[in-house]
Order: structure tokens, then sequence, then C-alpha cells
């Protein structure tokens, strides 16, 4: 493949990079809102996988189809992830994941 | 037999029954004035979906809805297990004074949509199902487990969970991709049948590698598995308490399903003389035999410390899932039946320690183990020896259920000559028996101090734990029906 067309590879360098990024998100926001956008862009990455492998491989229609749901229910788990979000900004006023100390041992 | 969407609806009652059970408990909680009777109606629905289940039985096997769910016996068999731990749990929550008032319709509707996710996880056949099935379960049981919002408890265990699921199912589903980009198919058997060729081509055993840990991420997420476990403990204490016997017992026996389901048609083929073969070059099964040896051990040496017995409960359940997982690796049929075997001994033992608490937190509104303090001694002695019973099932002592379960795992480990494996169970088993003892002993060696209120044992409830120590008694003496249902559910696909 030259490196001139895009093509499969390059699709899948740039989910890896996505991946990583959200791993880092998830790993070092103290924002609960930050680390829900981590979230987001690890399912997102997988998404760029399956629609990059359909469109490129012999698979099918599949992995579009996946890609489909995986936005879907991305938006449902905002949806209720931003939902518990500001039940406990209701609370405490901070969405400040560090000062989540009551449950441990 | 492999039908197409409309043929398929026929075979789809129990879990249509379901569905539209948790649609109609939300309405009549708008439109009536039902509502202290939503639980009943629950159960009720709940029941008729176990029964078309039941009905079933013996009906042909094959696939649904063009190869995306499984109708098999391994499935059947799950899925009348998962209706018992939606009944308990409702049960549970009908006589749990920390939900009066707690906004029933979306409770009842949410755990029974919750069932229906559950169902699909233990039938699920394409990567699509067992994604959409997992992260069903997932956001409900995200509500469920911060359905008491007044208490900060609930709300930080919600976040937690959402947090560490989020990242578990990304997880899952970049190995998910991992796997169509090598093989191209999402369907379990041709995966199966693909991945053989594929993991043959040198180079890709590393990528395959990172692609079942990955989708590893996301199922052992569901059963608590080190190192996917954190969110456990928390989320078990700030649920509410028939969630958390809900979460203990049904989430586990679906992911444990779906493992199964994925790791064993997928991942390894039949050798022919029951045992399994592992997909050459990946080695899930030793690593898979660390992860259960780490499991096992984390759960139990933490449990140790725990005060309060929610918390307990919830890292013995921890240990518990490495237990099951023993009979994961040893890739036999003699493992599985004996997973199987477990799950309904689990059920049984588990589920009753979580009704012999619930009476207690009812009646003291505490969950720590000094709430347990001289519990013979003032008025719940009958809930103080079934929950003994419990304890001592769950450590595994004979005449109870819980040893025939531990025994069938430890046989299939010794048969195929794990012996590490086997040792570190049984190191494990004595470890536990320690923490289930100190419970023990606060109910009867202790005695209740001047202010101690009495705890005496209501009809609901004291039926609910009749039932679950007869379980526990009978099936500790007389266990061959149950592991010749296990035996007979270990057909997948109609094969």
């Amino acid at each position: 493949m030259s490196m001139t067309t895009v093509g499969l590879a390059h699709y899948l360098v740039v989910s890896v990079v996505l991946l990583c990024l959200g791993l880092y998100c998830v790993l070092t926001r103290r924002n609960a809102i930050g680390v829900l956008m981590g979230i987001e862009l690890i399912l997102n990455s997988a998404g760029i996988n399956f629609v990059a492998v359909s469109r490129y491989g012999s698979a099918g229609f599949d992995g579009q189809v996946f890609a489909v749901f995986i936005i879907m229910l991305a938006a449902a788990e905002s949806a209720i992830g931003l939902a518990v979000v500001l039940g406990i900004y209701r609370r405490m006023r901070a969405i400040d994941t560090s000062r989540l100390t009551t449950l441990q041992g | 037999m492999d039908l197409s969407n409309a043929d398929s609806l026929a075979y789809h009652v129990p879990e249509l029954v379901l569905a539209g059970g948790s649609i109609v408990v939300l309405l009549l909680d708008l439109f009536t004035r039902l509502k202290a009777r939503l639980g009943e109606v629950a159960l009720l629905v709940v029941a008729t979906s176990v029964l078309a289940v039941g009905f079933g039985a013996g009906a042909d096997q094959g696939y649904l809805f063009n190869r995306m769910v499984a109708l098999d016996s391994f499935a059947l068999f799950f899925k009348l297990l998962l209706g018992f731990a939606a009944l308990g749990a409702i049960w549970m929550s009908t006589g749990s004074r920390e939900l009066d008032g707690e906004h029933p319709g979306e409770y009842y509707s949410i755990l029974l949509a919750s069932t229906v996710g559950m169902f699909y996880m233990a039938s699920a056949t394409n990567l699509l199902t067992a994604y959409l099935a997992l992260e069903f379960v997932s956001l409900t049981s995200y509500i469920l487990a911060g359905f008491l919002r007044h208490r900060a408890r609930g709300a930080e265990a919600s976040l937690k969970y959402l947090i560490y699921g989020g990242v578990a199912s990304g997880a899952m589903l970049y190995g998910f991709s991992l796997l169509y980009a090598l093989t191209g198919t999402l369907d379990f058997i041709e995966l199966g049948h693909r991945l053989s060729t594929v993991a043959a081509v040198p180079g890709n055993g590393a990528i395959l590698f990172i692609a079942v840990v990955l989708s590893l991420a996301g199922i052992g997420y569901k059963i608590a598995m080190v190192p996917f476990h954190q969110w456990s403990p928390d989320v078990y204490e700030g649920a509410p308490l028939p969630i958390t016997a809900f979460l203990a017992v049904g989430s586990k026996a679906a992911g444990m399903a779906l493992l199964i389901r994925f790791f064993y048609p997928a991942l390894s083929s039949p050798a022919g003389d029951g045992t399994w073969i592992a997909l050459h070059g990946v080695g899930w099964p030793a690593l898979m035999s660390v992860v259960a040896m780490a499991t096992m051990t984390v759960g139990n040496l933490t449990a140790l410390r725990q005060q309060n017995v929610k918390r307990l409960l919830a890292y013995s359940s921890i240990a518990h899932a490495g237990y099951m997982l023993m009979g994961f690796v040893v890739l036999s049929d003699a493992g599985l039946r004996a997973i199987l075997f477990y799950t309904v001994v689990y059920y049984l033992m588990n589920l009753g320690a979580f009704a012999v608490l619930l009476l207690v937190v009812n009646q003291t509104g505490r969950e720590d183990i000094e709430a347990f303090r001289g519990l013979a001694w003032r008025g719940g002695a009958p809930a103080a020896i079934a929950m003994l019973i419990f304890l001592f099932s769950l450590a595994g002592l004979p005449p109870f259920a819980g040893f025939i379960g531990k025994a069938y795992l430890f046989a299939a480990v010794i048969e195929q000559k794990m012996w590490l494996l086997a040792f570190v169970a049984a190191a494990n088993s004595v470890v536990g028996l320690y923490y289930y003892a100190r419970v023990a002993r606060a109910m009867f060696l202790d005695q209740p101090l001047a202010g101690d209120p009495e705890i005496a044992v209501d009809l609901s409830n004291g039926l609910l734990i009749g039932m679950l120590l007869a379980g526990t008694l009978v099936f500790g003496l007389w266990w061959t029906p149950i592991v010749n249902f296990a035996d007979r559910s270990l057909v997948f696909f109609g094969n």
C-alpha cells in the first residue's frame, strides 16, 4: 500500500491512537465528565475499526451495522452517566471523582 | 433449525413476556393506584416467563433471528436460573424497608428489563448480540445500583459502576473489533472455524492474544474476576440489598454463561472424549488458571478484614467466581457441568445469606457484623440457624449443597491433574471458613447488648429463607437430579 492513498492500515492506526487517548483520559481525569468523554473515545475507536474493516475487507456489512449499534448505545450510556453525575453534583456540589471516597476497603 | 425473524417469535415467549411485563409495570404505575402491588405484578411476570422457559424444554434446538440468538439446552438452563434469581430479588424487594416509597414503577420495570438482558446474555451466539445483551444488563444495573438517590453511597456506587463498566465494555468492543478484523465474522461458531486458520499464520498470535484479553475484560467484569473486580465491593455495598443479591447471583451467572459460550465454541473445539482443545497459539487456559487463582485469593484475603456483612459477602462472591473459574480452565465437560451445578448451589446459599441480612437490615438499619451480635438470643434463632447453614454451605462444609458443588469442581480439576490450582483452592477454602465463622460467632457466641432490638422473622422473608434453606439442605444430600440436569444442559446450539 502506498503512503499516498488512505487504506485500512491508516484507519487502524487512528483507532489505536484514539483508544490510547481514551484510556489516558479515563486514567488521568479527575472530573467525572472528563472520564465519561474518555469512555466515549474508547467506544469510538472500536467503531472506527468495525467500519474500516467492513469497508476494506471482504467481511460484508456486519461491521457497519455494529458501528451503528455502538453509537446508539454510547448515547444511552452517556444519558445515564450524565444523570448519575448530575445526582452527585446536586448532593456534593462537585463532580471530582477523587472526592468519592465513602466506599472503601 | 435456523429460523428467520418472524418465525423466531413463537420460540421467544419468555423474553417477550418479560419485556412486555416491564412496560406493563411502568404503565400500571402511571395510570393506576396499584403502587403497593407492583412487586406482586413483577413477580407474576417473572413466574410466567419462567414457566414459559420450562415449557420450552425438550422443544427443537437451534438458532433464532438469523443466528443471532441460540435456542439450546444451555440457554434454557441459565434462563431458568436467571428467572429464579429475578424472582428472589423481587421477592426480597417487596419485603425491603429501604425501598419503601422509592418509585416502585421504575424500579420493577428496570429490574424486569435487566432480566431480559441476562436472558440474552445466556443465549447470545454472535458478537453483536453478546455486546448488546451485556450493555443492556450494564445500563440497567447502573440505574438499579444507584436507586436510593438520597444515599451518598448509592450515587457513588452508581458512578463507580458506570466508569468501570464503560471502560471494560469499551475494551471488550475493541477486542471484538480485532476479532472481526482477523476473521471477518461475528458469529461464534464461524469465528471458531476461521480462528484456527488465522491463529496458524505467524504474527497473528500476538494480535489474537490481545483481542482475547480485551474481550475478556468486558465479560470478566460482569463476573467480578480479578483484575476487573474493583467495582464490585463498592457497588454491592452502595446498592439496595435486593439489587446486591440480584447482581451477585444473576449478573454473575449470566456472565458465566456468556464466558462459556464465547470461549468454548469460539476459542476451543471439542476433542470428542469429553475434553476440549484450546485454540492453538493463544494460551487462554493458562492465563485463566492464573486469573482463577488470583480471583479466589484476592476475594478471600480481602473478605477477612471486612466489618460490613454486605461488603464481606461481596468479597466472598468474588472468591466464589474464582472457584467457578476452576471448572472453566480445565477444558472438560466435567468442569462445565461442575460450573453449572455450582451456579445453582451458589444461587441458593448466597441469596439465602442475603435474605437473612435483609431481615437484620430491615429491623436494625445496620449492615455490620455488630448488628448480628447475639442474633440467636434476641428472637432471631430460626434466622440465625438458617444463616449458619448458608454460611457453612458457602464455606463448603458437608453435608450442605456448597460442599457437593465444590467437590465437583475439585474433582474436575484433579481429573486434569492441575495440582497447583487444586492446592490454591483448598487453601482458600480454609481462609473462607475463617470469615464465615466470624459472622457465625457473632450470632451465637456473642451476647446481645441491652439496646439491641429484637429480630422477628416475618412471613414473607421467612418463606423465602425457608425455601432457599430447603434447597441448600436437600441438594446437599440428594444432588443427582441437578447434576443430571446440568449434564443434559451441556448441549450448545443443538449439536
